[in-house]
């Protein structure tokens, strides 16, 4: 291992929690669907940066490309569905505004 | 390692104009750019598959389905845009000031590392890990891709009645 992997790794972590941060910010505060969906997209982002180096900085880069390829497709998926979801949501309402959600029977 | 901190303070500058942008186009844009840094930081890291997977998948099949669904919706008067942007900077103007304050904390915080982890497995080739230990993460993946195409088939039908 190298010397400067553990200044590395704390580098690298205080960026990824930043990231985290901001996705989770978004998410929070927003009342469109599409940006939580991009607040929803940073969050995944973060967490695939922090597979990739817990994978680089224990040696086993194999596995954690393995655990991030799968977290890719899901994340693909889960936005293509979400996706239908808001437009479906805008054909109905006219508007991409959580608020409008409220009005939803059930 | 300057150019890691370098590559990672502009992913965090990213992610954050990414947020701050009042413009919804402007934001799909500033996500393409994060996957972008996340691609060159993973090739960096020695990740080159998972790199190109982040690259093709997120920077060009999620900012595309983004800026397609933007399409779709109506534009906005030049009236509401103005009250919207103000809006909008009341809900973010505190999301720098977070960014900042959390950096410098986190800055100041000194962990122990060990990473003495048990010796690790003989294979680690990502093709051979992935088609011979983790197979159930690829039977999971193509299940979660035929659901993935069901439910967008479903909610993109355009329905007789309307």
């Amino acid at each position: 291992m190298s010397s400067d992997i553990p200044q590395l790794f704390r580098v690298f972590s205080i960026g990824i929690i930043l990231v985290f941060i901001a996705g989770l910010y978004c998410l929070l505060v927003t009342g469109n669907l599409i940006r939580a969906l991009i607040g929803l997209e940073l969050l995944i982002k973060a967490v695939t940066l922090f597979i990739v180096l817990a994978g680089y900085v224990t040696g086993r880069t194999g596995l954690a490309q393995a655990l991030a390829i799968t977290l890719i497709v899901i994340e693909v998926v889960v936005i293509a569905v979400a996706v239908g979801v808001i437009l479906c949501v805008f054909r109905y309402n006219k508007s991409v505004s959580v608020k409008m959600l409220r009005n939803i029977k059930g | 390692m300057v150019i890691n901190i370098i590559l990672i303070i502009m992913l965090v500058i990213a992610a954050v104009g990414t947020v701050m942008t009042t413009r919804l186009p402007r934001s799909a844009i500033g996500l393409a750019i994060t996957s972008v840094l996340l691609t060159i930081i993973m090739f960096k890291l020695g990740s080159p598959l998972a790199a190109v997977f982040e690259l093709s998948v997120c920077a060009g099949l999620i900012s595309a389905i983004f800026i397609s669904i933007l399409s779709l919706m109506r534009r906005i008067t030049t009236e509401s845009r103005a009250v919207r942007q103000k809006e909008h900077f009341h809900k973010y103007w505190l999301l720098p000031i977070i960014i900042v304050l959390a950096a410098i904390a986190l800055s100041q915080i000194h962990l122990p590392m060990d990473f003495n982890l048990p010796k690790q497995p003989s294979e680690n080739d990502v093709r051979i890990i992935l088609w011979n230990l983790r197979h159930l993460d690829l039977l999971g993946q193509i299940v979660i891709l035929l659901a993935g195409s069901f439910g967008v088939v479903v909610l993109f039908k355009e329905r007789k009645n309307e």
